[in-house]
């Protein structure tokens, strides 16, 4: 089971009907929390009841940093944040690169897919052990 | 139960070394062994802290290795890899291996070998601990701390200096470890104007990477009384975990990790934080002794970068902390730092730390693993 977000900011933009379009997925337990990215189980040990797509959402910036000593097949500097959405008053983070070095603490963001987030074939892990295509944070006005 | 007691510790030379793992962990348990006048035979279990001789170097099965190496073939032998917690992580099963009852004397050696890899490829080692959605990122342990220092400062309305005082301490206690990778002093203004790392942090908040090994001798206070009448005793310990994706935590600035470990420990020794004399905390980076010292008790939240401040942490302070100048001077090869960081205590009970010694009955050692993902907490009383 599933939910879809309609109803939320942003939502309609999304809901092309393609199965393909990326998203950005948070799981929902039975207690109404969210994690991103979704685990097996959550609270209490209990599975997840559905998932919603967080680029259908946008988020606030709690923190941030450039970080300049970047490993393998990693953009340098590397800015990264770690935004808090609000989920019709369910709050769930998530950790990402920022498109811009331009970002500071309260800032709104919306979720921007790309393809390849770093190189698979630089670093330490096996390229096929993950994926690594993924949701970087643009500032929005 | 009886008491577990430490009756040897070593530490070899921490910095850019010529030896490689295997010679490491050699050089630090034989000198172990020397320094409890204990044969090589009389080990029962053999434990090594590494987080990645496999990845660093090419050299897997290590334990095994240096049970060859020391002449300690049969002891049963394990690798205890629990990343940069690895070494605390060995404290503990070696603790647990004589409170059981399974050993009555058990060496543990905690080493790695890091200084051949570029700070690119060593930085890429460490960060494979993490999540999936965190790697893919280009997430470091260092942009974790950036991360949080940020978060910590605009919450607590804590100056950037503060952090700077925490490097500007422990180099300052390391001119007197012969062992530490940097003997010198640095001051705020050279800290603060290094170049950046992760913003807000710069080079002089991050620990170096770092060659070295450390060694403990465990056993049962009744076998340790046939030896010596100098030994410590592992008065409490504990160990705890907090999520592996670390945006997930309530709060930023609280290691659950570090409050539940040391809650544990604090239980076992009937101790609380007003009650410990001397503390070596994790500080890989400068944020993370903000960190622990709130969530040991010994300040409350927010408060921590005060005591630093008022030098209530400096070595003729109320609470020395990093006596042994840290991770942040001394130096962090992963798998030897939590070991390293009991020998510092050990040391400061038995008062036999030279030129770093403090009025120290009760010592505390909390060794970090991760962001604060895995947290062994080891407090010692002097038996002497």
């Amino acid at each position: 089971m599933t939910e879809d977000g309609s109803g939320a900011a942003g939502s309609d933009a999304a809901d092309t009907g393609d199965d393909t379009t990326p998203t950005m997925d948070a799981a929902r337990y039975p207690d109404g929390s969210l994690t991103h990215p979704p685990h097996p189980v959550g609270p209490g040990g209990k599975e997840p009841v559905g998932t919603v797509d967080l680029s259908d959402y946008t988020a606030e910036v709690v923190t941030w940093t450039t970080s300049t000593a970047t490993p393998p097949g990693v953009r340098e500097p590397n800015t990264l944040a770690i935004v808090e959405f609000d989920v019709d008053g369910e709050p769930v983070r998530a950790i990402g690169q920022v498109t811009t070095e331009a970002v500071e603490t309260g800032d709104r963001v919306r979720p921007v897919y790309c393809e390849e987030l770093r190189d698979p074939d630089a670093g330490i892990r096996a390229p096929d052990s993950q994926a690594w295509d993924g949701f970087r944070f643009e500032p929005v006005a | 139960m009886e008491r577990v007691a430490i009756i040897g510790a070593s530490m070899t030379q921490f910095g850019q070394r010529d030896a490689w793992i295997r010679e490491l962990l050699a050089e630090a348990g034989s000198a172990c062994l020397d320094d409890a006048g204990v044969a090589a035979d009389a080990v029962k279990h053999l434990y090594v802290s590494n987080m990645a001789s496999g990845e660093f170097e090419g050299q897997t099965g290590v334990p095994n290795a240096l049970a060859h190496d020391l002449a300690a073939v049969p002891a049963y032998t394990a690798r205890i890899d629990q990343t940069s917690a690895s070494g605390g992580a060995g404290v503990y099963a070696a603790w647990q291996s004589v409170a059981s009852g399974a050993s009555d004397m058990t060496l543990l050696v905690g080493g790695e070998r890091m200084t051949h890899k570029t700070t690119a490829e060593a930085t890429d080692v460490i960060a494979s601990l993490t999540h999936p959605a965190e790697y893919k990122h280009g997430v470091t342990l260092p942009s974790f701390a950036g991360l949080t220092a940020r978060h910590y400062l605009e919450t607590y309305d804590a100056p950037r200096e503060a952090l700077g005082r925490v490097a500007v301490k422990n180099h300052s206690n390391g001119v007197d470890n012969p062992h530490a990778q940097f003997q010198k002093e640095v001051d705020l203004d050279t800290v603060l104007e290094s170049p950046i790392v992760a913003d807000p942090l710069r080079l002089y908040d991050f620990c170096p990477i770092t060659d070295g090994s450390a060694g403990l001798l465990l056993c049962p206070e009744s076998v340790a009384r046939e030896y010596t009448d100098e030994y410590a005793v592992v008065s409490g310990i504990g160990g705890a975990t907090d999520t592996h994706v670390v945006h997930e935590r309530a709060d930023p600035t609280t290691m659950g990790g570090v409050v539940n470990s040391s809650e544990e420990a604090y239980r076992m020794a009937d101790v609380g934080p007003d009650d410990v004399d001397v503390a070596e905390l994790h500080d890989m980076f400068t944020i993370l002794e903000f960190l622990q010292s709130e969530d040991l008790g010994f300040f409350e939240k927010g408060e921590g970068w005060k005591a630093v401040e008022a030098g209530v942490t400096d070595r003729d302070g109320d609470l020395p902390i990093n006596t042994s100048g840290g991770l942040k001077s001394k130096g962090h090869p992963l798998g030897a730092s939590g070991v390293a960081q009991v020998y510092e205590v050990y040391k400061q009970v038995l008062g036999d730390a030279g030129a770093r010694q403090v009025d120290a009955g009760t010592g505390l050692a909390c060794n970090v693993g991760g962001f604060g993902n895995c947290v062994t907490t080891t407090i010692l009383e002097g038996a002497v």
